[in-house]
């Protein structure tokens, strides 16, 4: 029926999106919306329309042209923001969350030529940053960011500076210094030992002190530099009466450096120099490889980092941009188009519709009454309101469920890895093993009780063990990253593997947030059609524009007289025809909703001509998803009311295990139920309303459709895209474990064959250096080998 | 045969050189982006012909 009526798409030419309208074209060019001509037309002045040569529509759709940035001429907003100011140079790192393409690092880099007080500007791709040096004599903050804004890339300010407390941590960590060093010495060690393997003539055994002494020299800063961590590491948890595998690790550094500085100074041997520093060095690589960050995606952002940085005040009838920390209670504040509601406030004037999709994950706005309170956190999407602010922020209803307590308090419940439960006997048996040795020989000579007691705890050195670890999970992990499963840390896997229990919530976790279902029921012919497009183009209601956007590209017929109810519906008069669209309260005065679906009615000429529904949709194979988890006891947790209960029957399978209407805290108190009945539970949720129960369960699991959206409390995000995968995810973390088991006992076997020797007292140094590094070089082929190949097994 | 004192002197002083140079980079941050380089070099530089407007 409304097929017939699809002509042609014409794309965007900045954005790519579907033009709905041919208002807006320019040079044959066409556009969505006005921004984005405006976008074109600013690029077109400067010469820069280049931008449009190396990607296909690079740019970011620009429907909304309001600018709201008058806080940027706060000085000490300023100061907060920039990393450094003088006279003439001031440097600031701006995110800008829509960098995603060449034509983005072409243009972004050229902003001088837009305005010559641009000095410099730089991008990061991956961390979508762009570092800007410029005069603040020519330029100001603010005029810097509305140029930003002007060509379509909007920086996010916010207060939690997410950017600058990474860098700083990268800035503290040398792990990469630590590493230069040990590589360094070690193969500088390696040739300094390979005469004294392949066997020094008499002549020229002066060369073999010299040799020794430089080993020595070198092994310095690899033990007291490179390898300085482990031994403190090693003191702290013995002081905290742990025995984790740091501890045989310094030990072996150690014994190893000490046997190797006494058997250079009494000139008995040459030492195990070439062992020490592989060792620091390979166990080095494998921190480095265990500690994989992902730039793009921050876990630990908070409710701080999804504020504005300021908020327009009224007082004494003119608005001045407040910071937000300063923002009081009575006071009035005004919120434009798309801004955020930051603290508990009373409606006095205005229409508010507001988008609580971050707080609650439900993507239709809500409209709100005078007088009523507004919870922070929902986005203003009609006109501008004015609000009085009832609660400090740090106070309001999001911010107090973001302090709760399951926030606060540390992490004990989380379960113990492999490696820590492994390597807490395995330290005890090699500690009984070497003083066995010791005591053994003791009675024949005290050298080489000595000999094996030291033989012993190097050849045992569990460097392999360590590896294993570290490489099989970053190998894991980069196998997620690529199916669009982002974990926070390596440890995530191993928890991964151990989880029965699996609770989802509904609204944006099994049920697509933005595309709505839209299904018309009536029948209309194309000229109604042509009104009721013509209506809905010009109101700017999320419906409307879901509406016209389902109906396609249609000739635009002239408004007579349009008037739109904010929040309730249009009253229009197109070609004749007096054409009523909006929910059935506005339509038809009084009016019962039946179903449980938003719906929006059509009334053209009196005629009642039907709705178009609003539905949500599953995510795409949820029911198949679910049926692969039998082995799992599923759960769903939901806040909204009950009424798609009997849709989701078939994939719960029983009405117990199916809750709704939970509050955020009830959510948190059912996952404490399960675990209590020794569940380990897996905790799948988006939006802040779960945050609690992703917190307090074993794994939290946020499933959002962009990565960049707010997920606080969670170990792991899940790209809405790769739902489908989960089942697999659960197996090939199994598989995983089942690799650094496999793992370590090669390395065990290893260790096995190095004892055999070790223990009567008579080790070469070139079998530890041939051992150690034939250990490593398997674990890491094989683990790195067989994770790539289950995962090829699971389909990932 | 004292040669190989001095040699391997030398072999030591330059590979010093190298790590120092490697620190050099790393504190400077040259190491940070490792990515955006490899797109920015395959951005042709447009023809000057209307630059200065």
């Amino acid at each position: 029926m409304t097929e017939s009526i699809f002509t042609q798409k014409t794309l965007c030419y900045h954005c790519g999106d579907e033009c709905l309208t041919t208002r807006y074209t320019l040079e044959e060019k066409s556009f969505c919306c006005h921004g984005c001509k405006t976008v074109y037309t600013i690029l077109a002045e400067n010469n820069l329309c280049s931008y449009y040569s190396f990607n296909d529509h690079p740019g970011l759709t620009r429907a909304r042209t309001d600018k709201r940035f008058d806080y940027l001429n706060e000085p000490a907003i300023i100061k907060e923001l920039v990393d450094y100011t003088d006279d003439n140079l001031t440097i600031i790192t701006f995110y800008i969350p829509h960098i995603h393409c060449s034509s983005c690092i072409w243009l972004l880099e050229k902003l001088n030529r837009f305005n010559a007080g641009v000095l410099y500007s730089r991008i990061d791709f991956l961390k979508k940053q762009l570092n800007v040096k410029y005069d603040p004599q020519k330029i100001s903050l603010r005029e810097l960011v509305e140029l930003l804004f002007d060509i379509g890339y909007e920086p996010l300010i916010s207060l939690q500076d997410v950017i600058k407390k990474q860098n700083r941590a990268n800035e503290k960590d040398n792990l990469i210094q630590r590493i230069a060093v040990a590589g360094f010495c070690f193969g500088n060690v390696m040739l300094l030992s390979f005469p004294e393997y392949l066997g020094l003539s008499a002549l020229e055994a002066s060369f073999k002190h010299f040799f020794g002494w430089l080993n020595v020299l070198f092994s310095l800063p690899v033990v007291f530099y490179s390898g300085r961590e482990y031994f403190v590491s090693a003191w702290q948890n013995l002081k905290n009466r742990v025995l984790n595998i740091d501890f045989p690790l310094a030990l072996g550094i150690a014994v190893l450096f000490a046997r190797t500085a006494a058997e250079v100074l009494t000139k008995s041997g040459a030492g195990f120099a070439d062992t020490l520093c592989g060792l620091v060095f390979f166990l080095l690589v494998g921190k480095f490889v265990q500690r994989k960050t992902y730039h793009h995606i921050s876990f630990e952002r908070d409710y701080r980092s999804f504020f504005p940085v300021a908020v327009q005040v009224i007082t004494d009838g003119a608005e001045k941009p407040v910071p937000l920390a300063d923002l009081k209670v009575g006071e009035r504040i005004v919120l434009r188009h798309n801004e955020i509601i930051p603290a508990d406030a009373i409606l006095l004037k205005g229409e508010a519709l507001i988008d609580f999709s971050f707080v609650t994950g439900e993507s239709i706005p809500v409209s709100k009454t005078l007088g009523e309170i507004i919870y922070a956190g929902g986005r203003q999407t009609s006109e501008a309101i004015e609000l009085e602010v009832v609660k400090p922020v740090s106070q309001s209803y999001l911010t107090q469920l973001w302090n709760n307590e399951a926030f606060t308090r540390l992490q004990h419940n989380r379960m113990q890895t492999f490696n820590e439960r492994v390597s807490k006997h395995f330290t005890i048996v090699l500690l009984i093993i070497a003083f066995g040795a010791l005591l053994f020989w003791l009675p024949t000579s005290l050298n080489r009780g000595l000999a094996a007691f030291t033989a012993v705890l190097i050849v045992a050195c569990p460097c392999a063990l360590a590896l294993s670890t570290p490489f099989t999970m970053s190998a894991a992990l980069s196998i997620f990253d690529r199916n669009l499963f982002y974990l926070k840390n390596t440890a995530v896997v191993e928890q991964l593997a151990k989880i029965d229990t699996i609770v989802f919530d509904k609204t944006g976790t099994i049920t697509t947030g933005t595309d709505n279902n839209i299904t018309l029921s009536g029948s209309l012919t194309t000229s109604e059609l042509q009104l009721v497009y013509s209506a809905c183009i010009n109101s700017n209601h999320p419906l409307s524009r879901m509406i016209s956007q389902y109906l396609g590209k249609i000739d635009k017929l002239e408004l007579k007289y349009y008037r739109e109810t904010p929040g309730q519906g249009i009253n229009a008069l197109v070609g004749g025809h007096d054409v009523r669209i909006g929910s059935g309260k506005f339509v038809f005065g009084e009016f019962k909703e039946i179903g449980n679906q938003t719906r929006v009615h059509l009334l053209i000429d009196g005629k009642y001509c039907g709705y178009f529904a609003f539905k949500q949709n599953y995510r795409a194979g949820l029911r198949q998803t679910v049926n692969e988890l039998s082995k799992y006891q599923t759960f769903l947790i939901s806040g909204d009311s009950d009424h798609e209960k009997d849709e989701l029957l078939p994939v719960f399978k029983s009405f117990d295990r199916m809750n709704f209407s939970q509050s955020p805290q009830k959510k948190l108190e059912f996952i404490q139920l399960l675990q209590r009945l020794k569940g380990k539970v897996i905790m799948m949720g988006d939006g802040l309303n779960d945050a609690g129960a992703l917190r307090q369960s074993d794994l939290g699991i946020a499933v959002t459709d962009n990565i960049n959206n707010f997920s606080p409390g969670c170990d792991a995000i899940l790209d809405g895209r790769s739902f489908n995968k989960l089942p697999a995810f659960l197996k090939f973390s199994k598989s995983t474990v089942s690799i650094i088991h496999c793992s370590f006992l090669i390395s065990l076997t290893y260790n096995l064959i190095g004892l055999s020797y070790a223990v009567t007292g008579k080790l070469s140094p070139l079998t530890a250096a041939i051992l150690m590094p034939l250990s490593t070089a398997t674990i890491i082929s094989f683990t790195t080998v067989a994770t790539h190949l289950a995962a090829k097994k699971r389909g990932l | 045969m004292s040669i190989i004192y001095f040699l391997i002197g030398c072999s030591v002083v330059l590979a010093l050189a190298f790590l120092l140079a490697f620190f050099w980079s790393q504190r400077t941050g040259q190491n940070d982006d490792l990515y955006t380089p490899s797109v920015r070099i395959l951005i042709d530089d447009e023809p000057d012909t209307n630059d200065k407007k």
